[in-house]
């Protein structure tokens, strides 16, 4: 872990990284809830967006939160064979190897980014998922990527902090 | 400018309400709810907040072709332009295609110190330098041939021909490791302070490796740098279209071609033909190749229809349509391929065909000019 050494600098020691995670409504959003109704522990850095499906998270999403300023990014879907819309799942993986190949190209670590399936019975997998996660990008330090700031989108962004 | 200014400038008082512009306009063809008669109107009525708001001005191609109907004279993609500027100000912003990601690239870029790694596809046989007198501008097609990896589409092709070309020419380019994107989407988009960010970038860029010409395969990087740089920065470098540069070298005699034999068609891009005049270079290229058939759509140079979305904004149905009418324009001349000389218009174009309900008879090879011009480059 060369690139954390680098990253971890003084000014980064009480860091706590921002993450976007778009969960699918079907499997990954009802393991989320099933963790929290069962008192599991995850960090409180995930910041959760629901989706109807995880094929439907394109590479815009993803490279919009960390316009927006996100640290990183997890997408969780169902497994291949549960996907509530038969491809879903498939696509979700199809289109994330195109926006890990984007992000890496612009300069963003591909560790920021995951892509992980969770099924709606598996609330300790999810909780494991987050907190590893979470550690993985707090290791990494802050994003590269300097907020961007213009008239319409500080409004966004006031919206969102 | 504010819209006061913008209407003097481009002289839109002068507007007679003929409705040319909206005969000709290749989105009111298909999308009735919008006119550029009603909307210079508007501007000139009002110029306010009802104005704006108005979807409407987001709709526009800015394809240039109703100014070249007007028999006024009246500017109207300075007066869209100058109305987008304002309209983002007050938080207003386009309709973004494909989620957004292309305007959240560029967005993205605006970062200083981004270490982006965007020369991975230079291969040995192409000739590159850190520092020197040309740059090649490659602009976003690293970016786009892994977002429209999915249709297909293969734009770092159009990179690679234009680095081998001048490598024939005996020419070793600069490709900028760190260059960004040149923020013609953002303008066009109304995002004034970002493409600022982004032109500063570049022209530092250009001025570290030392360069004194650029050179663009893309004709809205050319747009952008010849037209609207100069407008807003101090930039003191040549800039040419690798067209320009290609019929120069044809009517010198330096370049040879192989024999092709197959009927082209060729695509005039808006940025290209009507912003910037350049018509004949292209079909001097074309026309020099042995053996090829070159055949002209029924509407072309100064009258061509655009590609159907700009500036990856509002891509709809609409947009659709007038891209299956261009390729069954194309489709009648009895051409084989279509050249075209803008990587948006190839991804159109290929998006449009790889529809379901297209059906076989818009179904072309697309191609870019120079891919095909260096692919056909004698061995000497």
């Amino acid at each position: 872990m060369v690139r954390s050494k680098k990253t971890t600098k003084p000014s980064h020691k009480n860091f706590e990284p921002k993450i976007v995670a778009f969960c699918c409504n079907w499997c990954s959003y009802p393991a989320a809830d099933g963790a929290g109704v069962s008192r599991l522990q995850y960090p409180t850095n995930i910041r959760i967006v629901r989706v109807m499906c995880g094929g439907r998270v394109t590479p815009g999403f993803v490279l919009k939160a960390f316009e927006l300023g996100a640290d990183g990014v997890l997408v969780a879907t169902c497994h291949f064979e549960d996907c509530h819309y038969m491809f879903g799942a498939r696509r979700a993986a199809d289109v994330h190897k195109i926006t890990e190949k984007l992000a890496e190209m612009i300069g963003i670590e591909k560790e920021r980014l995951k892509l992980d399936w969770i099924s709606s019975a598996e609330a300790t997998k999810f909780a494991k998922v987050a907190t590893e996660f979470t550690e993985m990008v707090r290791k990494l330090g802050p994003s590269p990527i300097k907020k961007v700031a213009t008239n319409n989108r500080n409004k966004i962004r006031e919206g969102i902090e | 400018m504010n819209i006061k200014e913008a209407i003097k400038k481009s002289r839109a008082y002068l507007c007679m309400e003929c409705g040319k512009c909206t005969g000709i306009c290749p989105v009111s063809r298909f999308n009735h709810g919008f006119s550029p008669r009603v909307l210079v109107n508007k501007t000139i009525r009002s110029g306010n907040l009802d104005l704006l708001k108005d979807k409407n001005i987001w709709t526009c191609l800015t394809c240039k072709l109703c100014d070249e109907r007007c028999p006024a004279g009246i500017e109207y993609i300075d007066l869209t332009l100058a109305t987008r500027l304002e309209a983002q100000k007050i938080g207003e912003e386009a309709m973004c295609s494909h989620g957004g990601a292309a305007q959240s690239l560029m967005r993205i870029m605006t970062t200083p110190n981004l270490e982006q790694k965007r020369t991975d596809w230079l291969d040995k046989d192409l000739k590159v330098t850190q520092s020197g007198e040309v740059v090649y501008f490659v602009g976003c097609l690293p970016y786009f041939d892994v977002l429209f990896s999915d249709i297909e589409v293969n734009t770092l092709k159009a990179a690679k021909a234009s680095i081998k070309i001048l490598n024939k020419l005996g020419m070793t380019p600069v490709v900028l490791p760190q260059e960004r994107c040149c923020g013609h989407d953002l303008l066009w988009g109304g995002d004034f302070e970002n493409f600022k960010r982004l032109a500063e970038h570049n022209i530092s860029e250009i001025k570290k490796a030392g360069a004194k010409k650029i050179i663009f395969s893309c004709p809205e990087g050319y747009r952008t740098f010849k037209i609207d740089y100069p407008k807003y920065f101090t930039c003191d470098f040549q800039v040419q279209h690798i067209t320009e540069l290609l019929s120069e070298a044809i009517s010198n005699g330096s370049l040879k071609f192989k024999n092709f034999d197959k009927v082209v068609t060729f695509q005039d891009a808006c940025r290209l033909g009507r912003h910037l005049g350049i018509y004949d270079e292209p079909r001097t290229a074309i026309t020099s190749i042995p053996e090829l058939k070159f055949t002209e759509m029924t509407r072309n140079r100064n009258r061509a229809i655009c590609c159907g979305v700009s500036a990856w904004m509002n891509c709809s149905t609409y947009s659709k349509s007038i891209q299956l009418a261009r390729l069954r324009e194309a489709k009648e001349t009895e051409a084989e391929l279509l050249l075209v000389s803008c990587p948006k218009c190839e991804i159109h174009f290929n998006c449009a065909m790889k529809d379901e309900r297209a059906g076989k008879d818009v179904q072309i090879e697309t191609m870019q000019l120079v891919t095909l011009v260096a692919e056909l480059i004698e061995e000497s």
